[in-house]
């Protein structure tokens, strides 16, 4: 070991039990950080890279084990796994030297201890303060993560803050021992994309004001290419390439990193961008094998990678390690070849002159009650002023935060909820006064995809159930023989074999059953399909399976998507058009290119300013868009524009009035005083 | 929080509302006349005539039931047709001594239960875990009534160490002291078993919780992680059942006054039963009902204080 | 040919743990004394013999005799019917009715719900076998009365899960693509609610029928559910405590038996739960 570093964690390998079986979730993984540095860590889930970030701090729970490794602090010989996870020297470390702040702000704070007493304890622990200097040092950190009015919310409890607020205090903890490690473990993957952008400035100021290193641990290539200085990817396990993030995203050595960027739609793409998918899945970790483990999805791969160990890390150039057995020369020859190889594009939808849904003025409230003789005290105003036109064959992406009412609109659209006023004119009737029989006949034109692959099927049907069910409700096969002719063939449709058809949703992978649901979707051969979130919970690699699936389905059956996700760079990837929705009102329509190049709402720009690019070339010649505040919530929303109270251009009309959306050429549409 | 404990007070009236129809229905759910089901065949027609009036059996159900429920908001709740005595007066010297019992065993049984349920899921997997859940799962599952039977054959039979039935204050007889050792040790075993195994199951589920992985991130120490941050946490769906756990007290006192002949509720309401005298019977479940209603109540109350999320819904 | 393949799985996980293996026996046991009664019982349950009354154990009466000189063990091997006839049929009236009115209150929700809740509430405030004693009082008791009186007096427990279960299940997306497919509210009950809902049900089940055998061995104890002269577990406990210090086999015996059979009922449903839930495995 010639360098001395910060914290340097060698050749950690930690194993997990099932069934009675240890199998390694990582192993012989390095990883070393200097001080102040900024390091991010990418991999899909399950990929090990917060099993890594864990096991240093000894974080693991039975059933999982550290069962190799070295873990070294300020440059001292001594070994921090040979302490127990109890230990004195083991707590010091952690909390106190290296803070870690976890994915799930909601439930990463105790529930019925107050904020103010979980911080003030981590300043106790390790910074033996008095009581009453813990807490005045527990009000600083409050407010250096910009929580107003930090004396008064010392005392109350997490359930009182919204996600973002919890972790804002999340890292309020974690700093508040003056740590030189910060380990961000997805601490910003279940927040809105505006409220992450804010979260994770704010992380890089504190760490660079105080020279703290910070560890980022995400899924999301864009998140690094912002933020970070150097990156180590993994994949099943293992660190396959590591260098400094502007080599790794211009000269991706490794054949997964190529992949995967060549699979990620990003929000600076052309129109006609084609995603290149990686085919197949991840290793399960229990059946890793000996070889490679990305040797079955890789286009490089040769005859000499599955005969040869599963490679280790080599330096190709000062600070540029690839796990890779391929020389130089012949991934250069692969590379053409595959290059070479013709990419099957998918046909563009023709979008027709007909009108498959037109929504005029939907507005839909939800009652609030109080009290034992449930007093109608006032309403959530979910949307409101709800107008846009959708064409045959078209797919519109509608964008926005939690809160803005995306869900709600898709649902009455849906007909789930019944719309307070409006109409919903789909195909030429206006459906939005229907009851469930009248609805009935329109059932079947209409179909959803969801988010959530796993909660979106039901777990005791088999697949041949799931996607004939339809087929049967509305009696669309007359003989048994048709039924399973086209079960078989909506399956086929969606690339799954028929032969798969008598298991059961949990025997098939995520991207799998998002190809179930996608069937289940065309099994009553719909003219409009809502997709709501289809790929957000999906792996990214799978993600543009699944893109260029929906795709290829839209010019094949003329279907009409409305295609709903906070994911802005796969909106404007699929969509034509693109509407931005902010607390349940509509701010700005456009075409998917007029939309990111003349943005005109103050809200889109904040929105798609907050979108990282994978790319950190891009952005650092990229506009910042500052953001101030956070989403209020439906129930104490600005009298005037919604987002008058955040926005840098508010006039004293905007607080008083609610603009309109104006049609402002190009079929642009705009609702800001600024464009009157 | 005030409109909390108003609406849970709403409930609870409602609740107690629902069981007084339920507990005046008793007499009109009797298959059959229920003047000779209480009072048997051979009735007198003077008798017969005066229980049919007293029960009001001429007049319709709603008429009978609001004026039974006049009656008994005034604490009267008919007359014991074996006693030939006011029920409330019945029951006035029995209630106490099944209060004591179970109030007793109840104070007994939380903090021990709760004890072994903490040391039992903190050592999961070891040995000592394996016999306290071992020993809880066996107890939870012994017949009380045969068991009790059990510790009188033995101590007072066998040996001779202790009275083997009977019941005094022991203000009134000295002997009171011993005689209640071994009823109460036999109730409060019971509880002690089921509050284990809740504790244990309820801690064990708190400490996968992201708020403890938490709390171990920040190097706190394994004590303090399991006493202050874990078992604040764990203990409310403990607190949340304790209402049933004293109804459960109560219902085990049944047995234990029937083996250790003890002058309570029990022993009383066996006999109401088997000699038909409903109204004891009335009384016995609606005094049963609004004690288990008002421990509800107050673990709703308790359950706000220790529980954050419930005052700020 | 799922659901055998399922079902094989099931019970091979199930039967994983040898604990769960001699529970699953000793139940097995139970049940066969309850069906072979007249075969394996060495004397009439019923018989007296004045000659005989009081003995302590010896070889021509495995257990002793009872104060009517009947033979304790051949009672306690017909004793075995009751418990179990009981212990199930109060299961599964329980189940029955609590599963359907938990459903409905979860399903529709509104007034329904808070009125089902609401009387469900007022079950629970009343100790089961408090209930069960006031609801023997009116009916009077027998196997049949007793089965029915226990399932009703345990039924809120069921209505209270599949309560919540409906609650979480109607949650999930794939409950609202059955609706948006034109799936009728029965169907989606039946079809798509109930089969998600049924392992913790089968749990419940599984652990209710060994408290409900203690719950009828202590009514008949108190006498208040099987009479004599048929042989209940219970009511022999209570016949034999009076003769405690002639034959104590007579009153202890019958109450080891309710214990085992309950301990191993209460185990294998444990093995059953573990099973269909592994998130639940090695608690409680």
């Amino acid at each position: 070991m010639a360098e001395k570093h910060l914290y340097e964690i060698k050749n950690i390998e930690t194993s997990f039990r099932t069934d009675g079986k240890m199998f390694k979730a990582v192993e012989d993984v390095s990883v070393y950080l200097n001080p102040g540095e900024i390091i991010g860590i990418v991999g899909e889930s399950g990929s090990g890279k917060s099993v890594t970030m864990m096991s240093a701090l000894q974080l693991i729970q039975e059933p999982g084990k550290v069962t190799g490794g070295e873990v070294y602090l300020d440059g001292s010989d001594k070994n921090m796994l040979s302490y127990g996870p109890n230990s004195a020297e083991v707590r010091k470390m952690r909390g106190g030297r290296v803070s870690m702040i976890f994915q799930e702000p909601m439930t990463s704070l105790n529930p019925v201890l107050t904020v103010g007493f979980q911080i003030q304890e981590n300043i106790i622990e390790h910074l033996h303060l008095s009581k009453e200097e813990a807490k005045k040092r527990a009000i600083e950190m409050m407010k250096m993560v910009n929580i107003p009015d930090a004396e008064e919310r010392f005392t109350y409890y997490p359930q009182q803050f919204s996600g973002g607020m919890r972790q804002r205090i999340m890292i309020a903890m974690a700093m508040s021992s003056e740590p030189s490690v910060l380990v961000a473990d997805e601490a910003t993957t279940a927040l809105d994309v505006t409220t992450q952008a804010q979260i994770l400035e704010m992380i890089r100021d504190i760490a660079k004001k105080t020279n703290t290193a910070v560890v980022i641990v995400t899924h999301n290539l864009g998140i690094v290419a912002r933020f970070a200085e150097r990156i180590y990817v993994m994949y099943a396990g293992g660190i396959v390439e590591t260098t400094d993030a502007e080599r790794l995203f211009e000269n991706p050595e490794h054949p997964y990193t190529r992949a995967l960027l060549r699979a990620i739609p990003r929000l600076d793409d052309d129109r006609d961008r084609i995603l290149i998918p990686i085919d197949g899945l991840p290793p399960n970790p229990a059946l890793r094998p000996e070889y490679c483990p990305f040797y079955d999805r890789c286009e490089y791969h040769m005859d000499k990678c599955k005969s040869q160990k599963k490679p280790v890390l080599k330096e190709l150039e000062k600070d540029h390690f690839c796990a890779c057995h391929l020389t130089e020369a012949e991934k250069a020859l692969k590379k053409a070849e595959i290059e070479a190889k013709p990419v099957k594009k998918a046909e563009r939808a023709v979008i027709g002159d007909e009108i498959c849904l037109d929504v005029k003025d939907v507005k839909k409230y939800f009652p609030i009650y109080k009290g034992m003789m449930r007093k109608h005290i006032g309403d959530v105003k979910a949307i409101e002023d709800i107008s846009f036109r959708v064409r045959k064959g078209e797919t519109l992406g509608i964008v926005g935060e939690s809160g803005c009412g995306k869900t709600t609109l898709a649902r009455c659209i849906m007909r789930v909820y019944q719309p307070d006023s409006g109409e919903i004119n789909f195909n030429g009737v206006d459906i939005a006064k229907f009851n469930d029989k009248q609805m009935y006949p329109y059932r079947k034109q209409m179909a959803m995809i969801f988010q959530d692959p796993f909660s979106s099927l039901d777990p005791r049907q088999t697949a041949e159930s799931i996607v004939g069910e339809s087929l049967l409700i509305h009696k669309l096969v007359k003989t048994r023989e048709e039924y399973e002719k086209k079960v078989d063939e909506l399956l086929r449709m969606v690339d799954l074999d028929p032969s798969m058809k008598n298991r059961v949703p949990h025997e098939f992978s995520g991207g799998q059953r998002q190809r179930i649901g996608i069937a289940r979707a065309l099994s009553s051969n719909p003219d409009l399909i809502i997709c709501d979130e289809p790929i957000s919970a999906l792996d990214v690699s799978i993600q543009a399976q699944i893109i260029n699936l929906l795709e290829e389905l839209q010019a094949k059956l003329g279907l009409t998507y409305l295609f709903i996700a906070h994911d802005l760079a796969v909106v404007k990837h699929i969509s034509d058009r693109i509407l931005v929705m902010y607390l349940g009102r509509i701010v700005e329509i456009a075409e998917c290119e007029e939309l990111y190049s003349n943005t005109l709402h103050p809200y889109t720009r904040v929105l798609l300013g907050a979108v990282p690019v994978a790319d950190p070339k891009v952005e650092k010649t990229r506009e910042r868009v500052e953001i101030r505040g956070e989403v209020p919530s439906l129930t104490n929303r600005p009298a005037g524009c919604p987002f008058s109270d955040r926005c840098n251009c508010v006039t004293d009309r905007c607080r008083k009035e609610v603009p309109k959306l104006k049609d402002v050429g190009n079929g642009h549409e705009v609702a800001c005083f600024l464009y009157e | 929080m005030k409109g909390y404990i108003a609406k849970r007070t709403g409930q609870m009236l409602l609740v107690v509302f629902l069981l007084s129809i339920f507990i005046f229905l008793l007499v009109s759910m009797i298959p059959g006349d229920p003047v000779y089901a209480m009072l048997g065949e051979e009735v007198s027609q003077e008798e017969y005539d005066r229980v049919f009036h007293e029960l009001k059996l001429d007049q319709p159900v709603i008429v009978r039931y609001f004026s039974w429920l006049a009656d008994a908001l005034r604490g009267d709740l008919g007359e014991s047709t074996q006693f030939h005595m006011k029920t409330s007066e019945v029951l006035a010297s029995r209630i106490p001594i099944t209060l004591f019992f179970s109030i007793a065993a109840f104070i007994i049984s939380v903090p021990f239960g709760i004890l072994f349920g903490v040391i039992s899921a903190v050592n999961r997997g070891k040995p000592l875990d394996t016999v306290v859940t071992l020993i809880a799962n066996v107890t939870a599952c012994l017949p009380q009534f045969w068991f009790a039977l059990l510790i009188m054959f033995v101590f007072a039979m066998k040996l001779g160490w202790l009275p083997s039935y009977g019941f005094d204050w022991p203000w009134v007889n000295s002997m009171g002291w011993k005689q209640m050792i071994m009823p109460l040790f036999c109730l409060s075993l019971g509880g002690i078993a089921s509050t284990t195994r809740q504790t244990r199951s309820s801690m064990l589920e708190v400490i996968r919780q992201d708020y403890i992985r938490t709390a171990r991130s920040k190097g706190i120490a394994n004590n303090k992680v399991i006493y202050l941050h874990a078992l604040k946490n764990a203990l409310i769906p403990v607190i949340t059942i304790l209402g049933m756990r004293l109804g459960n007290l109560i219902a085990g006192s049944m047995f234990v006054e029937s083996v250790f002949n003890i002058p309570g509720m029990g022993s009383l309401m066996v006999k109401a039963i088997q000699s038909r005298d409903i109204p004891v019977v009335q009384a016995c479940v609606l005094a049963i009902a609004l004690v288990s209603c008002l421990v509800n109540l107050a673990t709703d109350i308790l359950y706000a204080v220790v529980d954050p999320r419930v005052r700020f819904e | 040919m799922k659901d055998t393949k399922n079902i094989k799985k099931f019970f091979k996980t199930v039967f994983a743990r040898k604990v769960t293996i001699i529970n699953a026996i000793i139940v097995l046991l139970f049940i066969f004394l309850a069906l072979f009664a007249p075969f394996v019982a060495p004397y009439d349950p019923d018989k007296p013999d004045f000659a005989a009354f009081l003995q302590m154990p010896s070889t021509a009466h495995f257990l002793g005799t009872d104060n009517f000189g009947r033979d304790v063990l051949s009672r306690i091997i017909y004793g075995t019917r009751v418990s179990l006839i009981i212990g199930v049929l109060a299961v599964v009236v329980a189940c029955a009715i609590g599963t359907v009115l938990g459903m409905i209150a979860g399903y529709f929700g509104g007034w329904i719900d808070d009125l089902i809740t609401r009387l469900m509430e007022a079950v629970r405030a009343v100790p089961q076998i408090i209930l069960a004693m006031a609801l023997t009082a009116v009916f009077g008791s027998g196997i049949k009365n007793l089965a029915i009186i226990l399932g009703i007096s345990s039924m809120a427990g069921y209505v209270r899960m599949m309560r919540g279960q409906v609650l979480t299940i109607k949650q999930a997306d794939y409950i609202m693509a059955g609706k948006l497919q034109g799936n009728k509210d029965f169907r989606l009950m039946f079809r798509h609610i109930l089969p998600n809902s049924i392992s913790p049900i089968i749990v419940m089940m599984t652990q209710q029928v060994g408290s409900t055998i203690l719950a009828e061995a202590g009514l008949s104890f108190l006498g208040l559910g099987i009479s004599a002269p048929t042989a209940s577990w219970g009511s022999m406990v209570s016949e034999g405590r009076n003769y405690l210090m002639d034959n104590p086999v007579f009153a202890l015996i019958p109450g080891v038996c309710v214990a085992i059979l309950v301990i191993s009922l209460n185990m294998l449903g444990d093995g059953v739960r573990d099973a269909l839930d592994p998130r639940l495995r090695g608690e409680a």
